[in-house]
């Protein structure tokens, strides 16, 4: 394992930022970190890093723990949310200063920074001062730096946070070419999980300094453990309920849940896949209060009689008008009962 | 919240500022130089003191209203006059001595004036006798003073001359102030040149030097760091019994202590003297010459001349004004001072400071 | 622009040319050969050379022991941390004649060094240097640590990450960013250092002498004013040339910082290594600076039951007409009003300097910081026979002390604030441009929340100069209201234990008020940290 976190435990002023947190990463593998601010996820970074010490646990990399060891000589890299270029050098100054701390040789030096500059597309740009970048060729530059000491281990703190969406979306795609390309070892933290879910090999949701749930993106996706990493991934409908056999007992009236579900009190949640329109008469019957068009699909907002509010996902051509009357029924795949008790 | 505070920050800034400038405006108001005949204005030195009650007292019998205008030292304070004397800043300067008297005169500071009662003044401080532009207002000597505790212990006696302070008795005893920039330092070289003269001061201050004398910057520095007699200069661990100060320090360690003892902790070396004589006159130019007339007229009355001794520390000029029992009590007169005449001083003193420097200094 | 010209031609760059002028021209003929005499003489050349490497040593120890205190004040958060950083400023505005007699108990005989280990530096250059360094700590701490602590912790933090030690990190990161700090801060102690007056008098001994001791000596003393007026402009061109070279290194290193809270980059110490850094520079300040404080505070209750502080408020003793902790009020009153008129002739001059880039204005930029390097026996006397026509005859009026006292007060305030002017992102003035604001707005807008820190640091040091100021206070004719350190130096001036012991309590007293000051500026910085 090239990181490996036990117990990993910091407290500011008393409370807990990261409360016994055991994590792994294995080489070449890219983790994303996945939480709401305040969940610690920042703090994660800055242990590894070595830039915060710990009140309890311990890290280790390439199985050596790094108690004792300061933040330069770990070998890792962290890029920063916002950067942090050095304003009083150009570009490629703020390039080589990894290599040059190391020890590089100037002829050196200017080879890795041609070789960076041009693996994040920006030849030429060696001698632009950082105050006049845009806010891309910055996250490029920071990159490039970040790179260029041959970090064993690379961390992201909000890579592309600050960047437009289309800038963003190409830019994940390219870190995730040049990740595989390179054999990067990524852990990298972030609130965006279409940023996650895009670039990770695996996901860590955070929560309160705790791992909430950790896997592939899929899983996560498909299975959140609890209505915490539910809501987190944008699944509004979510309800107490409580199961009986196959069928629950909602708020919405009697719903299906899929074979084998945990019986009793618990947190349902429905998709909006799992949510089909049909005649007034067949099913739940709801108001349309609003559309929002998703691209691929329109999210319908309803309105039951005295429940709360459903989402629905359905096909351009079929989405009704806000203000139509339209029936609802549930399909049990598109369901599934949460871990961690009735909702809050 | 951070306009409100800011409102708040700037009105409060503002108030202050005004509240400042009104309440500073306020204790000068009518700050005309002298202008209307009716105010009469003092310009001196920082040293300078009174009685409150006596000034009054003046300004009712004479109807002139006294303004004091104070700053710098005695030499800083002649200097600005002369500086302005075109334009004064008042009608009457007090406080040049015999030092710095020929820089007064030659420059034209003064105007001549024989004040009422001058007859009562003794001949030997009337050193302007002939055209009357100063008139002499207060003496006081430069005298080296002694720790009575450090005599008495070591069972020696304490010098009581120049030439004894070359004894090897005396050894790295005495702690003097310099020359150039101490008005007591200039004094006791002075004293040293009266004595001795002009060929003979040079080779007492070699014995002096090579006697132990120790030379600090300023009579602060001599009197309460290295003198051991005052209170201070104990506490900081002053090791030297002997200092170059005022025959009138005895009487001021009686007067300004807490309680008072009952006698004077150090005593005077009372043939080590140089006499110091403060002059005042009338500024040429003054704008209100009859008011200043008046004032210093005022200056060597009775009533001022025996204010002024436990004030200033100084002796009166004027026969028959008596001198506090104080000085009497803890300080003996000087044994006749060493005097020089103005004239001399002013031709000389540059070379002797320039010569004393080289000789002791370096 | 406009005001700050007029203020520095009319109470600055006047008086002194008057009082030069009448120095070289006797009778109507200039008597330029004075110039070559004066710097012919072999003493003034050994003065000259002193003056020049005491300044250098002395500026350079300030910056060696300052510097670590700057940090710690910046970037650690620790009890009593306000309260500290008024007390270090303290020294700056005793009057020098106190501050010699404290250090004496420092390093003088029977002194606590001599006690220790039987060291005495009194007389020696030691002495010297270790004094301005006690003067001019907070002025480094003060400068330094107020960029410092808007530093983004995270800088040197990158640096870490690409395998930078703590200490190639700082240099190569933080130091750069500081540059420009230090470097003001560096020559306001060079310039402070070089025009040292008092503590080279008092600690020195008569056998050093700084060029402003000689220019005092000609001035007052001996009254040659030729010899002071080439001494004038010995130090005038040697100013220049300081601020010339200061001016070329500093605008070479000025960038946009980003700066960040205060409040987020102070924390509690960690590890041995911080808490060792926090226990030396606590130990400095306390050995350096609280205990020479200690002494006064220990002298001036050596009278039973508060004996000397009672006597203060007694007006019998006739050195004053009135009573002496009067001068209390005539202090804060002076000082107040200097204030005011530093803040708004630095504060103009700052924003105008970093609005416009001309060389003129560049220029202007220098010449605002010659009154530290001018005597102010030249200024007090230039005044005297500059302004002495109506309607500019201030020779007897109240204000022009806090004149003279806002004219060493300026050059700290543009001092303080051009550095954090400069750093604020042109971006931001161009928004509120765009929005409608005039430049007043946008000065008033954007430049001033992101500089009210920077500008109270400047309040501060202004304050702080004005209660202190002697030389040229103590110079200025005026009625009898004496400022606290006027009232010092009369009090030290006579004999006697309850005049000395007054003279301590008075100080005490100085010390009590400028600390107090400082305080409640401090406090209002830290009500303020939210807004930006």
């Amino acid at each position: 394992m090239l990181l490996r976190l036990e117990d990993a435990t910091v407290r500011f002023d008393g409370r807990p930022v990261l409360d016994a947190v055991g994590l792994e990463v294995a080489e070449h593998e890219i983790v994303c970190v996945l939480g709401p601010s305040g969940s610690g996820k920042s703090t994660l970074l800055r242990v590894v890093a070595g830039l915060q010490p710990l009140d309890g646990g311990r890290v280790s990399l390439d199985g050596h723990d790094q108690s004792g060891v300061p933040a330069h000589k770990r070998g890792v890299g962290l890029m920063f949310q916002d950067h942090q270029l050095f304003p009083q050098r150009d570009v490629a100054g703020n390039v080589a200063f990894g290599p040059r701390m190391r020890g590089a040789a100037k002829a050196e030096r200017a080879v890795r920074v041609k070789e960076l500059l041009e693996l994040v597309g920006l030849p030429g740009a060696a001698r632009r001062r950082v105050g006049e970048l845009s806010g891309g060729e910055q996250q490029r530059v920071a990159l490039a730096r970040a790179l260029a000491p041959r970090p064993r281990l690379l961390m992201l703190d909000e890579p592309l946070g600050q960047l437009d969406r289309s800038l963003r979306e190409r830019l994940v795609v390219e870190l995730q070419e040049l990740f595989g390309e390179l054999g990067t070892t990524v852990l990298a933290v972030t609130h965006d999980q279409g940023e996650a879910f895009a670039l990770a090999d695996r996901v860590v949701v955070m929560r309160d300094g705790r791992i909430a749930q950790s896997g592939t993106p899929l899983d996560v996706w498909q299975r959140p453990v609890d209505e915490f990493v539910a809501r987190f991934l944008g699944f509004d409908n979510v309800v107490d309920a409580t199961v009986t056999g196959q069928a629950a007992d909602t708020p919405w009236g009697k719903v299906p849940v899929p074979e084998g579900s945990a019986q009793g009190a618990c947190a349902l949640l429905v998709r909006p896949a799992g949510v089909r329109l049909v005649d007034v008469a067949d099913g739940l019957r709801c108001t349309v209060a609003a559309r929002t068009f998703r691209g691929t699909h329109v999210a319908v907002h309803l309105q039951p009689g005295g429940a709360p509010r459903l989402e629905a996902a359905c096909a351009l051509r079929d989405a009704p008008e806000p203000g139509d009357e339209v029936g609802v029924c549930f399909d049990a795949a598109e369901i599934m009962v949460l871990g961690g008790g009735p909702a809050a | 919240m951070g306009i409100t505070k800011t409102k708040k920050a700037t009105v409060l800034a503002v108030g202050l500022g005004l509240l400042t400038l009104s309440a500073c405006g306020s204790t000068d108001s009518g700050s005309g130089s002298g202008g209307d005949s009716k105010t009469v204005t003092l310009v001196s030195h920082g040293s300078f003191a009174y009685s409150k009650d006596v000034l009054k007292a003046f300004e009712k019998e004479s109807g002139y209203k006294v303004k004091v205008l104070k700053s710098g030292d005695a030499g800083q304070a002649v200097n600005q006059a002369i500086l302005t004397k075109d334009n004064p800043q008042g009608d009457v300067f007090f406080g040049v001595d015999n030092t710095l008297l020929s820089r007064a005169l030659d420059n034209g500071l003064f105007q001549p004036y024989e004040a009422k009662g001058l007859d009562k003044v003794g001949a030997a401080y009337q050193l302007d006798k002939d055209e009357h532009r100063v008139t002499p207002i207060d003496s006081g000597d430069i005298c080296v003073n002694y720790d009575k505790a450090y005599f008495s212990e070591k069972k020696i006696e304490p010098p009581r001359s120049f030439d004894d302070l070359i004894k090897p008795e005396y050894k790295d005893l005495l702690v003097t102030e310099n020359a150039s920039t101490s008005s007591p330092g200039l004094g006791f070289v002075l004293g040293t040149a009266a004595k001795y003269g002009d060929d003979g001061w040079a080779s007492y201050w070699e014995k002096l030097k090579a006697n132990g004398v120790k030379v600090v910057d300023g009579w602060e520095q001599a009197y309460y760091q290295e003198f051991s007699g005052s209170t201070d200069g104990k506490k900081a661990g002053g090791d030297r019994p002997l200092v170059v100060s005022y025959a009138s320090s005895p009487p001021a360690e009686v007067v300004y202590a807490d309680p008072r003892p009952k006698t004077a902790p150090t005593g005077v070396a009372t043939g080590t003297c140089f006499r110091q004589i403060e002059f005042a006159g009338l500024l040429s130019n003054a704008k209100n010459a009859e008011g200043g007339k008046a004032l210093v007229d005022f200056l060597i009355s009775k009533k001022f001349q025996e204010d002024m001794p436990l004030n200033m520390f100084v002796y009166p000029v004027v026969e028959g004004a008596s001198v506090p029992v104080e000085f009497t009590e803890y300080g003996p007169a000087a044994k006749d001072p060493e005097t020089m005449a103005p004239k001399k001083i002013a031709e000389n003193r540059d070379q002797w400071v320039k010569s004393w420097t080289s000789l002791v200094l370096k | 622009m406009a005001l700050p010209v007029a203020f520095f031609g009319v109470f600055f760059a006047y008086p002194v040319a008057a009082i030069v002028v009448r120095g070289l021209k006797l009778d109507g003929v200039w008597q330029f050969g004075r110039i070559g005499e004066v710097l012919g003489d072999s003493g003034i050349r050994h003065v000259l050379w002193f003056t020049t490497w005491q300044a250098l040593v002395s500026t350079a120890l300030t910056l060696l022991i300052a510097l670590p205190g700057a940090y710690v004040f910046a970037r650690f958060d620790f009890r009593g941390k306000e309260i500290l950083r008024a007390v270090v400023t303290v020294p700056f505005v005793l009057p020098t004649v106190v501050v010699g007699t404290a250090f004496l108990a420092l390093v003088g005989h029977g002194g606590l060094f001599d006690e220790l280990w039987g060291v005495r530096l009194d007389t020696t250059v030691w002495a010297i240097l270790l004094a301005h360094v006690f003067f001019n700590y907070a002025v480094v701490v003060r400068t330094v640590g107020g960029l410092w602590a808007q530093l983004d912790p995270r800088q040197e933090e990158a640096a870490r990450m690409l395998g930078a030690s703590p200490s190639a990190a700082w240099r190569r990161v933080t130091l750069p960013a500081l540059a420009p700090a230090v470097a003001a801060a560096a020559l306001m102690v060079f310039l402070f250092t070089f025009t040292s007056f008092g503590v080279v008098q008092i600690l020195g001994g008569p056998t050093f002498s700084t060029l402003e001791v000689e220019i005092y000596r000609q001035t007052s003393e001996i009254f040659d004013l030729a010899t002071a007026a080439v001494l004038t402009i010995v130090q005038f061109v040697a100013v220049g040339l300081i601020l010339a070279l200061h001016a070329w290194t500093v605008r070479r290193r000025e960038t946009a910082l980003r700066l960040v809270d205060p409040s987020l980059t102070a924390r509690r110490p960690r590890g041995a290594g911080q808490w060792a850094l926090l226990g030396a520079v606590l130990a400095t300040v306390v050995v350096l600076i609280l205990l020479p404080l200690g002494v006064l505070v220990e002298r001036s209750l050596d009278a039973p039951g508060f004996g000397y502080y009672k006597a203060l408020t007694s007006d019998d003793s006739g050195i004053f007409l009135v009573a002496p902790i009067e001068a209390v009020g005539n202090s804060l009153k002076y000082a107040g009003a200097a204030t005011v008129i530093a803040l708004l002739i630095g504060g103009l001059a700052a924003a105008a300097l970093t609005r416009r880039a001309g060389r003129l204005v560049r220029g202007f930029d220098a010449l605002l910081m010659l009154p530290l390097g001018v005597s102010a026996v030249t200024v007090g006397f230039g005044f005297l026979i500059a302004l002495d026509e109506p309607p500019l005859d201030l020779r007897s009026s109240w204000i022009l002390v806090p004149l003279a006292q806002a004219l060493v007060g300026v050059p700290f305030v543009v001092r303080t604030m051009l550095p954090v002017l400069r750093a604020v992102d042109e971006r931001l003035r161009e928004a509120a441009a765009v929005l409608g604001a005039s430049p007043w707005r946008v000065w008033r807008e954007v430049d001033l929340p992101m500089v009210r820190r920077a500008l109270l640091v400047a309040a501060g040091f202004a304050f702080a100069v004005s209660l202190g100021e002697f030389g040229a206070t103590v110079f200025i004719a005026r009625a009898d209201n004496p400022t606290l350190p006027v009232a010092v130096a009369r009090l030290l001036g006579r004999p006697g234990a309850l005049n000395y012991g007054q003279a301590m309590a008075l100080s005490t007293i100085l010390m009590v008020v400028c600390a107090v000051a400082l305080l409640v500026l401090e406090r209002l910085r830290t009500d303020r940290t939210g807004e930006f």
